[in-house]
């Protein structure tokens, strides 16, 4: 059947399941557009490239499905740049698809003409320029089996609008051809064997767990093996949400804002066993000084990974979920009474430096989240935006939901909330949606207010509102004398900005209105915005100063 | 380019890596080569006994984990499909360099003599210049640039560094 580029590439989307995209049409997609009604596929209208970008990998993040966007040539496709980078880093896999001038003006710097697959080179897991329709097909099949197979991640394919309005006959490829790419899915037997004989000697264990378990799928074997050798289970951020958070295995967050509690554990483990992390450094802080008395496992899918920043003395590359089905019927009981009574000693310690924040009268942030998360019982899918806002989450929200955290992790790009929300409330219509955002990231990309309206979503959001760049602030309090450069931001009265957007507006000044607000916002059957005016210079505790061992950190006073 | 990560310990390793002849791919390499922070001392290209395969040869100063980060890293990209490192196989190494000299009649015979040593090749020969033709061993090609640096070299250019196993047992074939 012939068909013109803009058609095959639908077809070749709707072939791969796709059903929505997000996106901004341009000079050099137009012919793609005029297509898109003939095919089953819900376009959402963004404000920004860049919003399309997060929004696909919040869809991505929160389905376990491909996102795709889309952009036109130029500036459309530069304003993809920083999304990319940001699937990429967090392997979420997107396909971003923009259009590009006729193949007769490359290169002659023509209008809205930028080198988008040159510039995007080292921040996607592949990506490609299309001139021909001939190649289209094709090139879409492998951009889609690339984006969601091995290590997942963002690939762009850039096609030129001749290549949009050229016919060919269509046949889709039912395969792909990559010599080049074969995942290492299936871990090594003999490894795997030598992982139970080092966890079953194991006396002071601890499970270190990244993203990589969710992405795999692997919460039943996790839990499983976490239950079976009792096993302690620390996440990175990313991690956050491979183990309902109520277990009581589950120690919850590791690293630079990690728990006390956690991090001891960490350092005084006599085994680490990675699992789908790649051991960053907000977690480890300098390599050299994380875990020294712990022997490492080390299971990823992505032989790069090993070793890249810490020593391994066991690597396992393979599929997390794989890994682990092989792995736990090796692993005997086993029961770390010691171990674990060590560990819950200092986790009860670490209550008393709470007490302060709950007793106390002032609107912390704190007690926002934690209401949040006893309000939606830790089962909202939370969008957690950069800064301390996103530590705040990461501490008190008692994420029970499998994958129930989407954040931005690797890049750390404020502004990811609210547009990646969009993408996850897209894809999980039946979830409860919560965006956890400061101030600064809000206003980043706050016009994406505006889709969230016009799609009717019925997103949550909590703007812990400070006036500050907080978390810059807070390094300036301790480490720059207090010299608050460029972190002061003034903002507007964003209930009211909520409103002059069609949706509802909420202030909260004080302690005792927080969980009204919290119940009249479930209660609208729509968007709310609900802006709580925080302390403005609290502080995330405990933190780690750079490069010091992560059981070396700045625990909380212990009054207010 | 500098080499910020473990001055000790490093080594200069040959890598044969074959890769998918596709547009980018090249930049690709190259690139990731700068992003990572590698420090490459040549780097060369060119067709495979396969069609549609493309052999580079690398040169890379790196100490053992780096190398293998390196070669990890290039495994990553979509379109190589095999990387070897022969720096300890027994392998025929090679480099052409093309150098042109001042020559004037006085000096044109000892150049030549000299040339002849080396058994390289004079190719052009000007009123005031000769150039000449050597592969080698990069030692080779650099004793006789240093021997020839007196009369003044004009120009030089080196192709970088292209190797293979010896005895059949090719780059391309071996884990």
């Amino acid at each position: 059947m012939k068909m013109n580029g803009a058609q095959i590439i639908w077809e070749c989307l709707v072939r791969e399941g796709v059903d929505v995209v997000f996106g901004i049409t341009g000079g050099k997609v137009i012919p793609l557009y005029h297509e898109l009604p003939a095919y089953p596929i819900h376009h959402i209208t963004m404000r920004h490239e860049q919003a399309a970008a997060h929004a696909a990998d919040g869809y991505a993040r929160a389905t376990g499905k491909v996102g795709v966007c889309v952009a036109t040539s130029g500036p459309g496709a530069t304003n993809l740049v920083t999304g990319i980078a940001n699937a990429q880093m967090d392997s979420s896999p997107i396909v971003a698809i923009t259009g590009q001038v006729a193949s007769g003006d490359l290169g002659t710097d023509a209008f809205q003409e930028v080198d988008i697959t040159g510039i995007t080179m080292p921040i996607t897991k592949h990506n490609c320029l299309v001139t021909n329709v001939t190649e289209l097909a094709q090139a879409i099949r492998e951009a889609f089996h690339i984006a969601r197979s091995g290590h997942p991640g963002a690939v762009l394919v850039d096609v030129t609008v001749d290549a949009q309005m050229g016919q060919c006959e269509f046949i889709y490829p039912e395969t792909v051809n990559l010599p080049g790419y074969r995942p290492h899915t299936r871990g090594n037997l003999r490894q795997v064997a030598q992982a139970a004989e080092m966890i079953n000697q194991a006396k002071r264990p601890v499970l270190m767990v990244g993203r990589g378990v969710i992405v795999a799928g692997a919460q039943d074997e996790l839990v499983e093996l976490a239950e079976r050798a009792q096993i302690p289970v620390a996440t990175t951020l990313l991690g956050k949400s491979a183990i309902p958070e109520s277990h009581p295995l589950s120690l919850g967050m590791g690293g630079m804002h990690g728990e006390a509690y956690t991090n001891l554990a960490v350092q005084q483990a006599d085994l680490i066993i990675g699992i789908g992390t790649r051991f960053d450094d907000r977690f480890t802080s300098a390599a050299s000084t994380f875990a020294p008395q712990a022997k490492i496992i080390h299971i990823d899918i992505d032989p790069a990974e090993i070793a890249k920043r810490v020593r391994v003395d066991l690597p396992i590359v393979g599929d997390a979920l794989n890994v682990l089905r092989e792995l736990v019927p090796l692993v005997q009981n086993a029961q770390h009474t010691e171990w674990i009574g060590l560990i819950d000693g200092w986790r009860a310690e670490a209550r008393e430096y709470s007490r302060h924040w709950e007793e106390g009268e002032a609107l912390v942030p704190q007690y926002v989240v934690r209401q949040i998360s006893e309000l939606t019982e830790g089962d909202a899918l939370m969008v957690s935006d950069v800064g301390q806002n996103q530590m705040w989450e990461a501490q008190y929200y008692i994420h029970n939901r499998f994958g129930g955290l989407i954040s931005s992790g690797g890049l750390g790009t404020m502004g990811f909330a609210l547009p990646a929300s969009i993408g996850a409330q897209v894809g999980r219509p039946e979830c409860v949606v919560w965006v956890v955002a400061g101030d600064g990231g809000l206003q980043m990309t706050i016009q994406e207010l505006a889709t969230i309206v016009q799609e009717r979503l019925p997103v949550k959001i909590a703007l812990l509102n400070n006036g500050y760049l907080g978390m810059v602030r807070q390094w300036q309090e301790f480490f720059y004398e207090r010299n608050y450069c460029g972190t002061p931001i003034f903002g507007p009265d964003f209930a009211k900005v909520a409103e002059a957007y069609g949706m509802a507006g909420i202030t909260v000044c004080d302690k005792a209105q927080v969980n009204e607000a919290l119940e009249q916002a479930m209660q609208i059957d729509g968007p709310v915005l609900i802006d709580f005016r925080i302390e403005q210079e609290h502080n995330v505790f405990p933190m780690v100063p750079a490069g010091r061992p992560i059981d070396e950190m700045i625990r909380r006073p212990r009054q207010a | 380019m500098t080499l910020a990560k473990e001055y000790s310990n490093h080594s200069r390793r040959t890598l044969v890596v074959l890769m998918e002849d596709r547009p980018g791919v090249l930049s690709n390499v190259s690139n990731m080569f700068r992003r990572r922070n590698y420090n490459i001392e040549s780097l060369t290209v060119g067709h495979s006994e396969t069609s549609g395969i493309s052999r580079m040869t690398v040169v890379v100063h790196a100490s053992d984990t780096v190398l293998e980060q390196v070669v990890k890293q290039l495994y990553k990209l979509i379109h190589v499909t095999k990387v070897t490192d022969i720096t300890d196989d027994a392998a025929v190494i090679r480099e052409l360099a093309l150098i042109r000299v001042h020559a004037i009649s006085t000096s044109r015979a000892e150049i030549k003599q000299l040339v002849d040593i080396f058994r390289a090749q004079i190719i052009d020969v000007a009123h005031d210049s000769m150039t000449i033709e050597i592969t080698g061993t990069e030692d080779k090609v650099d004793s006789l640039v240093e021997i020839l640096r007196p009369f003044g070299i004009k120009e030089l250019t080196r192709t970088g560094r292209v190797a293979m196993v010896r005895g059949g047992l090719s780059g391309g074939g071996r884990g």
